[in-house]
């Protein structure tokens, strides 16, 4: 009996210590991630899940000061055609492989050279590497890459197991294994992504879950509901309408910090026939509707001011913000100047499309409303993404309102949308002296010189204004008031080192 | 009656392939191209023209079909462009999913819907009638979402009664399986319920002055058999009718109900697959639909016969 | 009903079978209108769904001279207010008076509900009763054209005409009563599926009377109950779709209200402005309870057994 009852007390105490070591993370997405493969991956919520499961050479600080992280240091070149890494030594991959510099070498021979790979153009500045020693490695470059850090604080540094890469090839993303704090263990598609705490990670004393579990949420209110229903303990991406309920709720603790991203409205500047149009021949037409709008009011209207009002790539608080030209405050005397000038003292149409989702509907009938006072009478066309999508890269429409969820580099905010034949220039806007400046930025690794090559290319870009910059979202994130430690990066991700979830 | 099933199941099959030659057609005529929704911010040329390859895009769309039907002759019904994930995989873990969602639903729905419209019908033009009617109006007039919310509001956050969402399959944890789908069965109920009722109170009222409720009656039998075994039984084709069709709609409209309460469903898959231009999973989707479909209806049409001997006889 | 009276007297041929039909037609007595329109007057609350139906097909037209503010018009001031004396249903999430918007939205929620169902029912009931009176291939061909539509999802039916038609109300509601037709073919065959199979049909065919007679006469009026309730009900999930299509760019394009776009826009407000989700909703809700009203009204009235 005794020894009965000493048996039953000792699994009982057995199953709440488990109860309290065993402790699970659930983390509400927005969305469902895609193919779960470094090399491969598209999404934003994809790299949240990375940020768990995957480590990169080097991270940024929440100030975007590139940190080790599975590079311990680094050396440029003199000339800046080549650059040396220094690995730790204490790594290994979730299947045991361990982590040294000829890992290194097959990872970024993979980002190359796998066909699905969508890291090539993020990598094409390495010609070669090779192997200095068991934990040392160098790139070499085609010419200096100014970004190539921060490329490597993404997706393209992320290390995956070479071995089980090899043997699963396109297939990765199914099981992926890669170095960082926690494993994969299974994926349910639009239900949830399950990892597991692993044992031997270099950093093991920060992390403090025994689980992360990541279910995709797509519903704002539905989100901030589970989250006060204690369903959830991290959500991403709070409605910036949803801010005042989530901070007046005492169990609720909310964080933020403003994105690298913009969001703007694009105009068909030179794509196809239809870039012959007032609005993509006379940039004075494109600067009255700038002057037409009201940015600090869009902000309050829409995004109850959470979000920064912006008119540049680069969010107003960040060094590449060119203070010179800060944002305007709504002129509508000078708007209905410019059309004057530009030949439409009557007003003139103007046909945007728009994703056919709540927020950017609402975006752009404020918008309207304003430019109407103008004398811009717009025409909303809402679309579904991949409709929208299509129709803008293909050249079928005049102006569009559409976004970017930014880079750590500022280079990758404007350079493939504002250079002669960019990857994602679809307003086809083209001028010698931008594409030289923006070169120019890229080449050279002294913050001082990129910044002027900056400064000059928003001089002239403010006048062309091929994309009317309007605001930066800003990542919010609501959290159990048990949650500790966390920490708001501009880049959105949730890093879970120190992160800490008292019951 | 085994013949007109073998007839059947055999028009099934040339009915099954004109559909999938229609849907494939129509989603090639979509715009938006499948890569480009993919690729999103990155759009490697190179990639793109690899990827289109790989996944045969490029081949012209009757090779294109072709090479599909082949495929699902061997049960392959190909893989997600969008996740990597086989389609049948998808397909298999979402439809249980939302059948089970949706025969809950429709259970509730009869429950709810099927009493009050006979009662209704009964008690025509008194108080009880009215009320009935505007209890099941208003299901039908309030959003799914709004419902959805609220409920999670009061039920899960204020009284903490239920999980907010999530799924857990029944083969896991019945009970905690029943638990989760409550509320998304009530909530995709609602508006079917009332459109039970309605159509069960119009037939019981055609039915209740007919002659032989009346033979019925004069040959004084008790009221309820009546109105149970005779009135009821007589109204129902247009309620099988409407319960199978609905039963479809059900499993392909769950989108915003599944979406509300997070669970992971057949009908939030067709729509994000529809929205990604994912051909494969759109095609696996529409296959095993129609297959619903023509079981569904070939239901009914058995049930008509059931329910009604004269039909049986010709 | 006049307009199927007016088409039998001028058709003689199917005049001079009318005494014979008198003599088995245990459906019909004389002078029907007559009798139906006394009858649905004295049913009070089919009135009551036609005051109720009138009411808002009056404000719908009426929208441009009521006294009501411009429904694009903004007030950056007075975002996502409560109702009050300045705004009497509040405002919306860019400030603009919902009573406006309730009231032009009326005019595109009625469109698309209406006229979406007579869509789905000039389809659907004809092809329906083909499918089920003649059975055979007719039924064949017809059911298995109703499977595919099924089959098809709605969205992709959807994008591919905001694609090749463009955004506008009308191919809103093409599309919507084409997605409605097949369950009024359902419902019809299913109902003349069991009433051909009734004595007096048989009996009926049996002394050959023609078979459009035979169809207008006996199956037709055992067909309209259900149909009636289906297409009162239709009403209202119609009204709800166009707002998913307007989303599609397909409906009604903003600015533009329609009570279903404002309903989904007042989703994403639920906890900060609860009452723009509300009046879309009661208005919904009140012009489906008028139509149902309103097709009870017509269902007794027209039910020969009911006196």
């Amino acid at each position: 009996m005794s020894f009965k009852t000493t048996t039953l007390v000792a699994a009982l105490l057995g199953v709440t210590a488990l109860g309290a070591q065993a402790q699970d993370l659930r983390i509400a997405l927005q969305s469902d991630a895609d193919v779960l493969d470094p090399d491969q991956s598209r999404t934003f919520v994809g790299r949240i899940v990375y940020a768990s499961m995957c480590d990169k050479l080097v991270d940024i600080t929440p100030d975007l000061e590139i940190i080790p992280q599975l590079a311990t240091g680094w050396q440029w070149s003199d000339d800046g055609t080549s650059l040396t890494m220094q690995l730790r030594e204490d790594v290994v991959f979730h299947d045991g492989t361990p982590f040294n510099a000829d890992a290194v070498v097959r990872n970024i021979d993979r980002s190359q050279n796998l066909e699905e790979s969508r890291r090539k153009s993020e990598l094409s500045s390495i010609v070669g590497t090779e192997v200095l020693g068991e934990h040392e490695v160098r790139f070499d470059l085609s010419g200096p890459d100014a970004t190539l850090l921060a490329q490597f604080a993404d997706r393209s540094g992320m290390m995956v197991s070479p071995d089980a890469a090899e043997a699963a090839g396109a297939d990765f993303g199914l099981n992926p294994v890669c170095s960082g704090p926690f494993s994969f263990v299974e994926r349910v598609a639009q239900d949830r992504i399950v990892l597991e705490r692993f044992p031997d990670y270099w950093n093991a004393d920060e992390i403090h879950f025994d689980t992360v579990t990541f279910l995709p949420i797509p519903d704002t209110t539905v989100r901030l509901a589970n989250l006060q229903a204690g369903d959830i303990d991290i959500l991403e991406r709070l409605a910036a309408t949803d801010l005042q309920q989530a901070q007046d709720d005492p169990d609720i603790n909310v964080d933020s910090a403003v994105s690298l991203g913009y969001q703007g409205i694009t105009f068909n500047v030179n794509n196809g026939e239809r870039g012959d149009n007032p609005w993509g021949n006379d940039p004075r037409l494109r600067q009255a509707l700038s002057h037409a709008i009201d940015r600090e009011v869009i902000n309050q209207v829409v995004f109850n001011g959470a979000f920064a009002a912006g008119n540049q790539p680069f969010p107003p608080n960040s060094p590449w913000y060119h203070d010179e030209i800060p944002v305007p405050a709504r002129d509508v005397d000078r708007a209905r100047e410019l059309l004057a000038e530009a030949g439409y003292p009557d007003g003139i149409d103007l046909e945007v499309q728009v994703p056919n989702t709540t927020v950017p509907l609402q975006l752009m009938q404020v918008i309207q409303a304003m430019a109407g006072e103008a004398g811009i009478n717009i025409e909303i066309t809402s679309k579904e993404f991949a409709t929208l999508l299509a129709d803008q890269s293909a050249g079928d429409y005049q102006a569009s309102q559409i976004g970017w969820s930014g880079r750590v580099d500022p280079d990758g905010n404007i350079h493939q949308f504002m250079t002669s034949g960019g990857g994602i220039n679809d307003s086809h806007f083209s001028d010698p002296e931008i594409d030289s400046l923006l070169n120019e930025a890229r080449v050279t690794t002294d913050a001082s010189v990129r910044g002027e090559s900056y400064d000059a290319a928003r001089e002239i870009l403010n006048e062309e204004l091929p994309i009317v910059y309007l605001y930066h979202q800003t990542w919010i994130w609501a959290l159990d008031d048990g949650i500790q430690g966390f920490t708001a990066y501009p880049d959105g991700m949730i890093r879970l080192e120190g992160v800490t979830l008292e019951q | 009656m085994l013949s007109f099933i073998l007839r059947r199941l055999l028009i099934a099959i040339p009915t099954i392939i004109l559909i999938t030659i229609f849907v494939f057609a129509l989603q090639q005529l979509l715009p938006g191209d499948p890569l480009l929704v993919m690729a999103g911010e990155e759009r490697d040329p190179e990639v793109l023209e690899f990827l289109r390859e790989k996944y045969r895009l490029n081949d012209p769309i009757p090779i294109q079909y072709l090479a599909w039907i082949g495929n699902v002759l061997q049960g392959d019904l190909g893989i997600s462009l969008r996740t990597n994930q086989p389609v049948t995989e998808l397909i298999g873990e979402k439809l249980p999913v939302t059948i089970q969602l949706a025969i809950m639903a429709i259970i509730f729905a009869m429950v709810i819907g099927i009493p009050t419209g006979v009662l209704s019908a009964v008690k025509k033009g008194t108080p009880v009638d009215y009320a009935a009617n505007v209890v099941a109006l208003s299901g039908l007039s309030i959003p799914n979402f709004w419902l959805g919310i609220m409920l999670i509001l009061l039920v899960s956050v204020q009284w903490d009664l239920l999980p907010a969402s999530g799924y857990v399959p029944i083969s896991e944890d019945p009970i905690q399986s029943f638990t989760t789908m409550i509320m998304p069965a009530f909530v995709l109920g609602t508006a079917l319920a009332a459109t039970l009722m309605r159509h069960t109170r119009s037939a019981m009222l055609g039915v209740l002055t007919s002659d032989y409720v009346r033979t019925a009656r004069a040959k004084g039998l008790l009221e309820r058999s009546v109105i149970l075994k005779h009135a009821l039984r007589n109204a129902l084709t247009p309620i099988v009718t409407l319960t199978a069709l609905l039963f479809g709609e059900l499993i392909a409209g769950a989108v915003l109900t599944e979406q509300i309460f997070t669970i992971p469903g057949f009908g939030k898959l067709v729509v994000d697959a529809v929205f990604n231009r994912d051909y494969a999973v759109v095609q696996g989707i529409v296959l095993v639909t129609a297959i619903g479909f023509i079981m569904m209806n070939l239901l009914a049409d058995m049930l008509y016969f059931l329910l009604n001997p004269r039909l049986r006889h010709q | 009903m006049a307009h199927s009276s007016d088409r039998l007297r001028d058709d003689t041929e199917e005049h001079l079978a009318e005494g014979a039909v008198d003599v088995i037609d245990p459906v019909l007595a004389t002078a029907p209108e007559n009798r139906v329109w006394k009858k649905f007057r004295t049913h009070g609350s089919a009135v009551f769904g036609g005051i109720l139906v009138a009411f808002f097909v009056l404000i719908a037209l009426l929208a441009p001279i009521l006294p009501v503010p411009d429904p694009a018009a903004t007030d950056w001031g007075a975002v996502r207010q409560a109702p009050s004396l300045d705004h009497p249903l509040g405002t919306d999430e860019i400030g603009r008076d919902v009573l406006s918007r309730m009231v032009w939205g009326a005019q595109a929620s009625l469109m698309a509900g209406v006229i979406s169902v007579a869509i789905a029912l000039t389809l659907g009931v004809p092809l329906g009763i083909l499918a089920g009176y003649f059975g055979g291939w007719t039924d064949a061909v017809i059911s298995r054209c109703t499977e595919a539509l099924l089959a098809a999802p709605f969205l992709i039916l959807a994008i591919a005409l905001a694609a090749f038609l463009g955004p506008s109300l009308t191919n809103a509601m093409i599309a919507i009563g084409i997605s409605a037709t097949p369950i009024f073919i359902r419902l019809t065959r299913g109902q003349v599926l069991s009433v051909k199979a009734e004595d007096y049909v048989e009996g009926a065919q049996a002394i050959g009377l023609p078979t459009p007679r035979i169809l207008t006469r006996y199956i037709f009026p055992n067909v309209f109950p259900p149909v009636l309730v289906q297409a009162t009900l239709t009403v209202a999930t119609a009204i709800i779709a166009e707002a998913s299509l307007s989303f599609l760019g397909l409906g009604q394009q903003p600015p533009s209200p329609s009570w279903g776009s404002m309903l989904n826009t007042a989703k994403n407000f639920l906890n900060q402005a609860p009452w723009m989700a509300l009046w879309p909703g009661v208005g919904i809700f009140l012009v489906v309870l008028g139509f149902n009203l309103l097709g009870d009204g017509l269902r007794d009235a027209l039910d020969p057994r009911e006196h």
